[in-house]
């Protein structure tokens, strides 16, 4: 079935839904359980298993609302362009997320390094701290490690990456050209790119804390290197995840040539990881 | 209550009386300020008013409907501006003098720990002395259960600003304070010094001041630092040269005294006399003198793993700290000190007789720190 | 829901079925008018919250000595009075006033995304249980103060985790908040409403909730950074493992400062309503108020390390910091001086509105000044972590923010209710308050001129009399806004005089040609502007 927009109102505001409600209190049995998880209390884990799961699910029920909405033609032009602000700002805030971690980074490097080894800490406090990348820290309370070099994994996942930018462009312009086959098959593509890029992920963690013993409390290095690329990572999955539900609804038929915002809304979503990524594989990696 | 001398006057309404050229200077920027604002202020309500009794319906105001004037806007805006420049010229002067800690003859290192200071004569006459300093104020004068207590207190000039062992410094004297902390973020003020200065655990950072009168200055740590945060005050004596050269003198001779063999084999009882002073002066805070911690934040020694399991365990967490900090490291206290606390943690309380290694030794942490 | 029901020539009956009545009306709100009550009462029952461990802390600091809480328990109240004021009191209500107001002042039927809308509300009570718990597990809620400096923070026990939860919730409350107001100003104005025709409400709020997205994703990073400082063995503030306390303060007050004026820039929009209504006037240099605010906002992200003079930065950053904080002042300037000339040849009547409008004005003059002289650098080292400060963020903060919230609620609450206030009432709860409030916080820039640091429990005994002062001062302020409660909104809802479509003669703008009370739904077909 596909959109037709001609019939849709002028604005279409939803009816009263108990979803935002019950998504709050699965995001407080969260927040609950993830602090007790923390500090060792037992029913933690419990407590964030069913408050993400109940998320989930309303999510899920949600947005199935949402599609059948828009697949029921009452997303008209200025929905779509709601859509698209929304999606833009949203993406700017993720931007600022990364952001302070990136600055984080900057800072670490740049300031307090250099601060740590001056004549006044030398005399003072750190005798023997060597300022120089990576470090970590001069308090020796780290056991050694190695640096998690641009080779081979980082420089596989940014081609990985890079290719599954071109693939999904691929993908859109099929769409557009109506062609579905080609759509679904460069998606498919696209989603396989990312899983595998995970896997290498989760492949270069295992090496970083078996071989190189980096591990996350390796010092400020293991810090900035895994909260960076584990948040790049979750925000890679994020994406994954929209695109398969994209890729689902392209299955069933949804979506038109003309208005296929939820792709257009994973894909941007998609180039924002990539380019995030690239900013680490410069950053973390190579610098 | 009376003034305190070298601390607050009783509502005091201004800084306090400046004893260094900085203090004095910002001082005399603080009156810029407040002459400018408040001549602003007076132009600025005085047409408000001036409108609000004017063009008020009921005295018959009709509305004129101007809404708009490039000119003006452009003048509100560049008269403020220029203002603001006025004002920054003379504040950058002193921001300059104040940030120039070269040339000191005396530095000395203020150290924040939870909850009192730690001072190290560093450079310059004196150089070698070191010792804490602490609240002087009784606790029951704080918690005062009894109206004696009470009494006691609306009759100390100094309650909260009165420590034990003050920092003394020579008069007219450039002094350079470095400033760091053992576990979170302190400051270490001195406002008739005009002097403010965080002290950030590892790092260290400086000020300076010249004090060009002779007498006692009070200020308190002025950064959150956990639960007694208003209990960790600052003193600050000035002397003349020759009283500094004798309190030198008088100091160096009482450190000597006391101080520790590490390299000698103590008694338990000798330990456990002097830990019981030691694990009270630094551990109780958090952990409290029950051994008891507090739930949810400080664990309690009492029955603790660690103090009952090899002494090895507990002689790093002691040396290097443990938990990124929220148990801090404990290297400033010479090794005698660790034995002894060590030793006591492990006799006292409910802890005596049950774990391994009841007694640690000086030896034992000095070459732990190899 | 079916198609039917939409007949595109019909946009009257688009809500068939969506007029529930009773506590699930509440619930499932997707209505803005509706939502915007939820974030007003919520925000209003937070205020109590933190004025309650307000008025504890000044009741501790009655007398000097220590009566009626452990240190350990002050800091906690001092903590969470601020970060419930800030984050469950002042920012919710102006989202509440912008939920209300955007779409009646735009010609919009709702907020752009009204079941995200819903969300962002039903976040906030989750988030505030959370910090609400934190009192009750072992340990304590954090004590670190509103800023969780780390290390400090990093030593607390789990209140802090439970803080850091909430906080990170209420962070995506407000971006998705924000991202509704973006979407619903940029996108759903009516026909003929150019950007520079949009009442000021609307500018300022456009412009706050850029500022909001950009800076709570910052907040959620620093304090993700604690978290897995705290759990996890990261080093990100800890010296030793090569990390920085002082870079928990830069990204902090990176977002912080932003903060504050997200919290003071919908006041703004707001006093600029209030004033032209009274004064029966034009406002004075609309689109040099708009540039103002954009001002304001950009200058406000260059400025964060005035809030880090005493951490020791080379001179070239003071001085950087001093002078772009101190620039903030010509735009504040050219703001009052508008406001000003607004008034200036009016015809001018003082009901409630009006009269906390120039309140405002005045008082957060007061307030913007001091902040000036917090903003030299040299004087700032005399008087940060003091009762000056304190008192400079009450001034811009209470006689700030709040009194333009309640400037704004008495403005629209006939739009609101239907019903017309009690003005006597209003006055009296106008005088009392600004009285009491000048009494609670003006000895405070005495208390920190002499040195009286902040965040302490007990102070010495030289200190006595202001305290004791500002504690009466902030029982008789809690009183006033209890009486607000009780004498002037509560009636107000139930019944009084029937206020007509537009009761405020000089007021202009689309909120006012629906009637009063506004409809459940307005604007389904939106109104064309000239
Ligand atoms: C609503 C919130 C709000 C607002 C609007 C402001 C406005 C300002 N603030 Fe404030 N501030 C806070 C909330 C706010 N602040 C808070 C919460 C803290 C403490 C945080 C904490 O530590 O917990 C703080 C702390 C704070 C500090 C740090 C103090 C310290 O910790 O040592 C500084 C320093 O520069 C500062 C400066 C300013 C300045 C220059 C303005 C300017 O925007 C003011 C501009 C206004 C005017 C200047 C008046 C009107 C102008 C005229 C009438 C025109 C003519 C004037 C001239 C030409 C001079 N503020
Ligand atoms: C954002 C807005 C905001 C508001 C509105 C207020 C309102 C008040 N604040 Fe504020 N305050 C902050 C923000 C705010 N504060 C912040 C950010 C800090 C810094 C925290 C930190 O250092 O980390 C701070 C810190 C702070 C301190 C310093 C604490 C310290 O350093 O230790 C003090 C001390 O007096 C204080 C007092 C008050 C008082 C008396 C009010 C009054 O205006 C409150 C008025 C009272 C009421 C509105 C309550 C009425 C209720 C009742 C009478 C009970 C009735 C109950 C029921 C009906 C159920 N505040
Ligand atoms: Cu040390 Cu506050
Ligand atoms: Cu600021």
């Amino acid at each position: 079935m596909s959109a037709n927009t001609s019939t849709a109102p002028y604005y279409f505001v939803p009816g009263p839904s108990k979803y935002p409600l019950l998504a709050g209190g699965a995001l407080f049995l969260f927040g609950l359980g993830m602090s007790t998880w923390v500090n060792g209390y037992a029913p933690g884990p419990l407590a964030v298993l069913a408050g993400v799961v109940s998320f989930l699910a309303v999510l899920y029920f949600w947005f199935g609302e949402a599609i059948a909405e828009s697949e029921g033609g009452l997303y008209g032009q200025r929905v779509d362009y709601s859509f698209r602000w929304s999606m833009g700002w949203f993406i700017f805030s993720e931007v600022m997320f990364f952001a302070a971690f990136f600055g984080a980074l900057f800072y670490a490097r740049a300031i307090a390094m250099p601060w740590l080894a001056d004549i006044d800490h030398k005399s003072v406090l750190w005798p023997d701290f060597l300022p120089q990348w990576p470090h970590a820290g001069p308090g020796n309370g780290v056991e050694a490690f190695e640096k998690m070099g641009p080779f081979p994994i980082p420089t596989i996942n940014t081609l990985l990456l890079l290719t599954s930018g071109v693939t999904l462009t691929i993908s859109h312009h099929a769409l557009i050209a109506n062609d579905r086959a080609k759509t679904i098959f460069w998606l498919a593509a696209t989603i396989v790119l990312g899983a595998v890029f995970m896997g290498f992920q989760v492949y270069e963690y295992m090496h970083a804390y078996q071989e190189l013993n980096l591990k996350l409390s390796s010092g400020i290095y293991g810090s900035t290197f895994f909260l960076l690329t584990g948040f790049h990572g979750f925000h890679v999955t994020m994406g994954a995840i929209m695109l398969t539900v994209v890729l689902v609804r392209l299955m069933k038929g949804h979506f038109t040539a003309k208005q296929h915002f939820a792709f257009e809304g994973a894909a941007w979503y998609w180039h924002f990881v990539d380019v995030v990524w690239l900013g680490l594989y410069v950053v973390v990696y190579w610098m | 209550v009376e003034n305190s001398p070298g601390g607050p006057a009783v509502n005091q309404l201004n800084l306090h009386p400046p004893v260094t050229q900085i203090a004095a200077d910002i001082h005399g920027l603080h009156w810029m300020m407040l002459i400018i604002c408040t001549v602003i202020f007076v132009l600025v309500f005085g047409v408000m008013f001036y409108s609000i009794f004017k063009h008020r319906r009921s005295k018959g105001a009709q509305s004129a409907n101007f809404h708009e004037s490039v000119t003006v806007e452009i003048i509100w805006t560049v008269i403020p501006f220029l203002i603001v420049i006025g004002m920054a010229i003379p504040a950058t002067k002193t921001v300059v003098a104040m940030k120039d800690t070269s040339n000191a003859d005396l530095t000395i290192k203020a150290t924040g720990y939870q909850w009192k200071w730690g001072y190290d004569y560093l450079k310059g006459e004196g150089e070698g002395i070191g010792f804490l300093s602490a609240l002087a104020t009784p606790r029951n004068q704080i918690d005062a259960q009894s109206a004696e207590d009470v009494k006691a207190r609306q009759e100390n000039t100094n309650y909260l600003i009165e420590v034990d062992n003050p920092l003394v410094v020579p008069v007219g004297k450039k002094i350079r304070i470095v400033t760091t902390a053992n576990d979170v973020i302190h400051a270490w003020m001195v406002p008739a010094f005009g002097v403010k200065q965080d002290a950030i655990p590892g790092f260290v950072r400086d000020t300076w001041f010249k004090a060009e009168k002779v007498g006692e200055y009070r200020g308190q740590c002025a950064e959150l630092c956990g639960k007694d945060h208003a209990f960790m005050p600052i003193v600050v004596k000035v002397v003349s040269a020759e009283d500094y050269t004798k309190w030198v003198d008088a100091k160096k001779k009482e450190l000597a005294a006391q101080a520790d063999d590490p390299s000698k084999t103590y008694t338990v009882d000798e330990l456990k006399a002097r830990g019981e002073k030691v694990y009270n002066a630094n551990c109780a805070a958090c952990h409290q003198a029950t051994g008891k911690g507090v739930a949810g934040a400080f664990p309690a020694l009492d029955g603790d793993a660690v103090v009952l399991g090899e002494k090895a365990k507990q002689i790093d967490v002691l040396l290097n700290g443990q938990g990124n900090g929220k148990m801090p490291a404990w290297k400033q206290l010479n090794d005698v000190e660790l034995a002894a606390v060590a030793t006591y943690t492990r006799q006292a309380w409910g802890n005596a007789g049950k774990g391994k290694d009841p007694v640690v030794q000086p030896a034992d942490f000095t070459a732990a720190r190899k | 829901m079916t198609t039917t029901a939409m007949g595109h020539d019909d946009h009257g009956h688009d809500h068939a079925h969506d007029h529930p009545h009773g506590l699930k009306r509440w619930l499932t709100a997707t209505n803005h008018k509706d939502i915007g009550t939820l974030y007003l009462w919520f925000s209003f029952v937070m205020l109590l919250v933190g004025g309650t461990l307000a008025l504890l802390i000044r009741a501790e600091l009655f007398q000097p000595g220590l009566q009626i809480v452990r240190p350990e328990v002050f800091n906690q109240l001092t903590t969470m009075h601020g970060l419930i004021m800030v984050f469950g009191a002042i920012m919710p209500a102006f989202v509440g006033f912008a939920n209300w107001m955007i779409p009646l002042q735009i010609g919009a039927s709702d907020m752009a995304f009204a079941r995200m809308n819903n969300f962002s509300f039903w976040l906030l009570p989750p988030a505030a249980s959370l910090l609400v718990i934190s009192f009750f597990v072992p340990g304590g809620a954090t004590a670190a103060g509103w800023t969780l400096y780390a290390p400090l923070s990093v030593q607390m026990g789990m209140g802090m985790d439970l803080g850091i939860f909430a906080m990170h919730i209420m962070g995506a409350s407000s971006i998705m908040g924000s991202i509704n107001i973006i979407v619903t100003i940029l996108n759903m104005r009516a026909p003929g409403m150019t950007l520079m025709k949009m009442p000021m409400f609307c500018w300022t709020w456009l412009i706050t909730a850029y500022l909001l997205i950009a800076v709570m994703p910052v907040l959620a990073g620093a304090i993700t950074m604690v978290l897995t400082d705290r759990h996890f063995g990261t080093s990100f503030f800890n010296a030793a493992g090569g990390g920085d306390p002082v870079m928990y303060q830069h990204i902090f007050w990176f977002f912080g400062h932003p903060e504050v004026y997200i919290m003071i820039l919908p006041a703004f929009g707001i006093v600029s309503h209030v004033v032209p209504a009274f004064a029966r006037k034009q406002l004075f240099g609309y689109s040099s108020m708009v540039y103002a605010t954009a001002s304001i906002a950009i200058l406000s992200f260059i400025v964060w390390a005035h809030h880090m003079f005493t951490t020791g930065m080379p001179v070239t950053g003071q001085l950087f910091f001093m002078y772009a904080t101190m620039l903030i002042a010509v735009p504040t300037a050219v703001k009052i001086f508008n406001w000003l000339a607004t008034m200036w040849r009016g015809s001018m009547t003082f009901e409630t509105p009006m009269l906390f409008a120039v309140g405002f004005i005045f008082v957060f003059t007061m307030g913007g000044f001091t902040g000036l002289i917090c903003a030299m650098a040299p004087i700032d080292i005399q008087i940060q972590d003091t009762y000056y400060v304190v008192a400079h963020f009450h001034y811009v903060l209470v006689a700030g923010s709040l009194f333009a919230l309640y400037c704004g609620a008495y403005f629209w609450l006939p739009k609101w209710t239907g019903f017309m206030y009690n003005e006597t009432r209003g006055k009296i709860h106008f005088w009392g308050s600004l009285i009491s409030f000048n009494i609670t916080f003006f000895p405070m820039h005495f208390l920190g001129l002499a040195g009286m640091p902040r965040r302490y429990a007990d102070y010495p005994m030289q200190f006595a009399d202001f305290n004791m002062l500002a504690s009466i001062g902030a029982f008789g302020f809690g009183l006033m806004q209890v009486y607000f409660l009780f004498c002037v909104v509560l009636p107000a809802i139930k019944g009084g005089e029937k206020a007509p479509a537009k009761p405020w003669d000089g007021a202009e703008g689309l909120e006012w040609e629906v009637p009063s009370p506004a409809p459940f739904h307005t604007w389904e077909t939106p109104p064309t502007v000239k």
